[in-house]
């Protein structure tokens, strides 16, 4: 058997072809830019990108901005945004990832019960700690250990199922871990009444203004996970063929499936520990992408991870500046924009996801 | 050469033995047909040959105890076409059929030229060449059947397990199926197990036949030693006729008066 050179050029994986790059890196430029220039105070294009310039210390550039201005610029927008790209990318990514992984349209990162133990450990930490601990560095350390802790506890519950441990199985258990969870928080929640409304804000979900710290924060976790994430993004197309299928093709199925969900709840915990719940976002940019373009796995990771990034950076443009100088929670932005988006694009297409 | 030799192989789902204690040998080259009636064991039997259910016994693939392998170097000997095989709608033939080629790339590699020619090289010879941007949600039943073989042929394995390669097609296609399958081996020096139901088609391709009933095997041998209106009758519950047609064998059944299928 042998074939021509044409025939062999015609036998190739769609991967994230220029055109696809082009347009994902495209729409988080504009979004990054509008997310830049749009605030209480107006930056303008030419005035930012001179700031930018000076900085970056080229030569002849001087900043045209006033010492306040700088300070909006670098200490609150440009963080701000980073964080925002930064937590977008990751949960859209995860959610792709857990869709593939698990065969499952519905998987997101809050699946595997990763929001309710970060919903338990915030609640705990706002109502047990003592005032001068609960602020800014508790909070996120008691969020990501109960991510962690929950998804430890799906693992251990789904590998205790004494039948076949398929994807189905860490799902129902993680189901359950969350529903005890979910449970456990509404208890201390209603036990301490007093701290409702700390508790509600931080499970609406939020980008904090508080500069570069929580940017440092998240940063390391996200970047190994994407780095894992995408790296196996062509076995999660293999792994889409179910298990068995997965296995004859000499993939080590569990260690692979392992890999990918570890490094996808440790990214979602590090963010979700940061923002609060942010919903929606691993469902609707994954499946949006899949219904506009149609292509597999290793394609759609990164453009996940891209479009994700721009997705969350405007939705938090729109959730600061729609009722300024009051901010709308995140997380009713991205579900209040992004279901009847993700509704015109289901009914505008026919390929089925 | 054996390519695969069983010995004791039992499996046991629910505590129940669904495979009991099968011995057998195959050579390579050699077209083997698993028959026997639903629940006899051949699906499980083929699941455990590829390692995908848990046996006690010893499964020998060329000569390598298949417990010691790798789950790679397993792909590489074996490749399974499985009875309802996942076909995601989205997925073109090419993309399909290059996961074919997964045992030859690392984790974390992506196909090379040498794996794009080898899965146009499979669909140049399955008639699809030109299929490779063709969606498999697009695809008729027979195309796919086609496609799904491409991948395991892209595999480059020297032994194929099929299971109910031509339950969904019709009389044709079945034929074209088995015919297209029966070149290959000869070409590329396959070994080919099949799980099929039809057996006067089994009967045309096959070397060897080996019934299963119960898990265990009741008749192993040509399948003119096989198909006989006795054995076939007392295993498959079933009454037929077995009749010669031109050197091969065709199992007609037979009707009895009142309708009703007739054990003596």
């Amino acid at each position: 058997m042998s074939a021509t050179a044409a025939e062999t050029s015609e036998v190739r994986a769609r991967g994230l072809g220029p055109l696809g790059a082009f347009a994902a890196a495209a729409f988080l430029l504009v979004s990054v830019v509008v997310a830049l220039l749009v605030g209480p105070i107006g930056l303008g294009v030419g005035d930012v990108l001179e700031s930018a310039a000076a900085r970056l210390r080229l030569p002849g550039a001087v900043s045209p901005l006033t010492p306040t201005e700088e300070a909006i610029l670098w200490e609150i927008r440009v963080p701000r945004v980073a964080l925002a790209a930064i937590v977008g990318g990751m949960l859209a990514l995860a959610g792709a990832t857990y869709q593939g992984v698990f065969r499952n349209p519905l998987a997101d990162p809050y699946l595997l019960g990763v929001a309710a133990g970060a919903g338990l450990g915030a609640t705990l930490a706002i109502a047990y700690l003592p005032d001068g601990l609960r602020g800014q560095r508790a909070l996120p350390v008691a969020a990501f250990l109960g991510g962690a802790v929950a998804v430890f506890l799906t693992y251990a519950v789904g590998r205790s199922a004494r039948r076949e441990r398929d994807a189905a199985t860490f799902v129902l258990a993680g189901v359950t871990v969350a529903a005890f969870f979910t449970a456990l928080q509404t208890f201390v929640q209603q036990q301490n009444s007093d701290t409702l409304q700390q508790v509600y804000s931080w499970i609406l979900g939020n980008i904090p203004s508080t500069g570069w710290p929580d940017v440092w924060l998240v940063l390391p976790y996200v970047a190994v996970a994407a780095v894992v994430i995408l790296a196996l993004r062509r076995v999660v197309d293999v792994l889409n063929l179910g298990e068995d299928e997965a296995a004859t093709l000499g993939v080590n199925v569990g260690r692979v499936r392992l890999a990918l969900v570890v490094a996808a709840t440790l990214g979602t915990a590090a963010v979700v520990a940061v923002t609060g719940l942010i919903g929606f976002v691993g469902i609707i940019v994954p499946h949006a992408l899949r219904l506009l373009t149609g292509v597999g796995y290793r394609a759609l990771l990164p453009l996940s991870f891209v479009c994700g990034a721009g997705f969350l950076v405007l939705a938090d443009v729109v959730a600061r500046t729609a009722l300024a100088p009051a901010e709308i929670p995140l997380g009713v932005v991205t579900a209040f924009f992004g279901a009847p988006f993700f509704a015109i694009v289901l009914r505008s297409t026919r390929v089925a996801p | 050469m054996t390519a695969i030799a069983l010995h004791d192989v039992t499996v046991r789902l629910g505590g129940r033995p669904v495979v009991d204690r099968v011995g057998a040998t195959v050579a390579r080259g050699e077209w083997v047909a698993l028959i026997g009636p639903n629940g006899a064991g051949k699906t499980t039997l083929l699941r455990a040959i590829a390692r995908l259910v848990a046996f006690t016994g010893s499964i020998v693939l060329t000569g390598r105890p298949s417990s010691e392998l790798r789950r790679v170097e397993l792909a590489r000997l074996l490749a399974v076409v499985p009875q309802e095989p996942a076909t995601p709608p989205w997925m073109t033939v090419a993309e399909y059929v290059l996961l074919g080629r997964t045992p030859y790339l690392g984790p974390f590699a992506k196909e090379g030229r040498r794996d794009r020619e080898a899965a146009a090289a499979v669909l140049g010879r399955l008639d699809l060449a030109g299929y490779g941007e063709r969606r498999l949600g697009t695809l008729s039943g027979g195309e796919k059947q086609r496609v799904v073989v491409a991948r395991a042929l892209a595999q480059e394995a020297p032994i194929v397990l099929l299971d109910e390669p031509t339950a969904s097609l019709d009389i044709g296609h079945q034929q074209q199926a088995l015919e297209l399958l029966d070149a290959l081996r000869v070409e590329a020096g396959l070994t080919l197990v099949a799980a099929m139901h039809d057996l006067t088609l089994a009967a045309q391709y096959a070397d060897r036949m080996l019934l299963l009933d119960g898990g265990r095997v009741v008749a192993d041998g040509p399948p003119r030693d096989v198909l006989v209106e006795e054995t076939i009758a007392r295993h498959y519950d079933a009454s037929i006729d077995v009749v010669p047609v031109d050197g091969r064998v065709a199992v007609v059944p037979r009707r009895t008066r009142n309708g009703q299928s007739s054990r003596s």
